[in-house]
């Protein structure tokens, strides 16, 4: 038996099938080498979980990656898909890269934590040992935060919050949308995944309107008055899409109160609006493990130490990405890959015995506005009293009536961001 | 110096990631990236028009990040993002790309 995959007395390891790819003859040769290398479980192949693990094999740690699905359909430009621009396959990316990177991929569930044993248990029986573990499980949607709006909500309302078949939901509804028709369009308080995300996708959806359904009307809902990029939104929407695009702030009655699938109605405090198309961004917390670790607090998120990213609540297990406190740094795939890679060093440091050094951390965002109208919001963060914290003069967004040329110029970086980023990923 | 250590290291991570050997001691402290250079990665690379850094040389880096710092260099968005780095802050990330050769 492995020392890095073990079944519990009276349950059988993980069969081949259940490993992928080269991954496969990596654990089943069990080379020589029990309790020595160190042995670093990972849950979750998203940005943040898919980079932690590839940099911790480079550093040659016995890394261990569970991941439930065959493919990873990443977020960042979903919203293109969603407005007709781009395909889904674009955004899917298979997980061969990390089979190549050293490690070992487990297609499997997580299903609990034993931080006491520093075990974690596979939904098939099987469990893994750790020194340390990194849980970077993303987002759940909160299906209890808006009446009306639960998991069997999401085939009439989709919240397209999580790409994949969601994403593909929304778009072919759109596509559908009857001549004149209306869209409402949800965005949650703060926090949760990809603040500017529900203002890009207001404004390619107004794009597709604009383009393809004359006359028919998108309102969003909004349950905040203020937002990211929300000077540039509303430059770009006053001179691309004044008749199509309606925004509801808070203060105007926008929070969603509750929904009724069937009747396709969103209500607020204030009014109904019957849609045609309704995509609904409800409230989110850190993915299911991570609650189920106890990482979580009573927000529904993790708070970590902004040094290792190690949790406040359970030791010997960090987080990273989305389910993850981390102060003035975005829920973001630029932000989980950035902390995947200071988490690693932080990992490995650890291991060795080291003292882990203050990170300095980068995000960078760009938002998609129309074809060929970028715009972005950047930031540098470092650990200021128990969290990360702008470092201060840093950061900040595009500017305003910036002239087209750079516009562009920001979409096509964007872009640029894309391919690197998911390389950085997923290999 | 620190290229020809960093070529030892390479071999032996080389043999470490194929999970093939027992674990040697890890990597040194000294050649660990210096504060913020492992989010620089999310952008740069080769191929991408932001271009990769690894291998660039150590004033080229330092004095692209001085000159997008005081407004000098133009910029989309490295103006934004230099200026969260001090003067060391971006020697240090420049001898760090610097010293990793080519892509």
């Amino acid at each position: 038996m492995c020392a890095t995959l073990s079944g519990p007395a009276g349950t059988p390891a993980p069969t081949r099938r259940a490993l992928i790819g080269g991954a496969a003859a990596t654990v089943l040769a069990c080379p020589a080498r029990a309790g020595t290398a160190p042995r670093v479980v990972v849950v979750g192949a998203g940005f943040g979980g898919a980079t932690a693990a590839r940099y911790l094999a480079r550093g040659g740690a016995a890394v261990s990656l569970v991941e439930a699905s065959p493919t990873y359909v990443a977020c960042p430009f979903s919203n293109e898909v969603v407005a007709g621009l781009r395909g889904i396959e674009a955004q899917t990316f298979g997980y061969d890269g990390l089979g190549r990177a050293g490690l070992t991929l487990l297609r499997a569930t997580a299903s609990a934590v034993d931080p006491d044993a520093r075990r974690v248990s596979l939904a098939d029986g099987a469990s893994l040992p750790y020194d340390r573990l990194i849980l970077s499980p993303g987002i759940d949607l909160r299906f209890d935060a808006v009446p009306g709006y639960d998991a069997q909500a999401v085939t009439a309302m989709p919240h397209a919050w999580k790409a994949g078949a969601q994403t593909v939901l929304l778009a072919r509804q759109l596509a559908a949308l009857p001549e004149g028709g209306t869209v409402v369009l949800s965005a949650p308080a703060n926090p949760y995944r990809c603040p500017p995300g529900p203002y890009e996708r207001a404004s390619l959806i107004a794009h597709f309107l604009k383009t393809r359904k004359p006359r028919a009307k998108l309102i969003l809902l909004d349950a905040k008055d203020t937002f990211s990029k929300q000077k540039l939104f509303e430059e770009a929407w006053a001179t691309l899409y004044p008749d199509v695009l309606e925004h509801v702030p808070l203060s105007s009655g926008g929070q969603v109160t509750a929904v009724d699938p069937a009747a396709m109605v969103v209500r607020t405090d204030f009014a109904e609006y019957k849609a045609d198309v309704a995509c609904i961004i409800p409230p989110q917390r850190a993915g299911r493990i991570a609650v189920l670790a106890g990482c979580a607090d009573r927000s529904g998120w993790c708070p970590i130490d902004p040094v290792t990213f190690e949790s406040q609540r359970v030791a010997g297990i960090h987080v990273i990405g989305d389910a993850a406190v981390a102060g003035a740094m975005p829920k973001s795939a630029f932000s989980a890959n950035a902390q995947g890679k200071v988490c690693a060093q932080a990992v490995l440091d650890l291991l060795a015995g080291r003292a882990p050094q203050t990170p300095k951390l980068i995000n960078t965002c760009y938002s998609l506005v129309a074809p060929g109208y970028g715009i972005s919001i950047a930031g540098v963060f470092h650990p200021a009293n128990g969290l990360l914290a702008d470092v201060p003069g840093a950061g900040g967004t595009s500017p305003l009536g910036a002239p087209a040329a750079q516009r562009a110029q920001e979409a096509a970086q964007g872009e640029d961001w894309y391919r690197t980023i998911t390389r950085d990923a997923f290999g | 110096m620190i290229r020809a250590r960093r070529a030892r290291l390479a071999a032996a991570l080389a043999v470490l990631g194929a999970n093939a050997a027992p674990a040697a001691e890890p990597p040194p402290a000294e050649i660990r990236p210096p504060a913020g250079a492992a989010s620089c990665t999310g952008c740069h690379a080769a191929g991408a028009a932001m271009g990769a850094l690894d291998g660039r040389p150590e004033s080229e880096i330092a004095g692209a990040l001085a000159a997008f710092r005081s407004g000098e260099r133009p910029a989309t968005i490295m103006n934004r993002i230099a200026r969260g780095f001090d003067e060391a802050e971006s020697r240090a990330i420049a001898a760090w790309f610097a010293g990793r050769g080519t892509p």
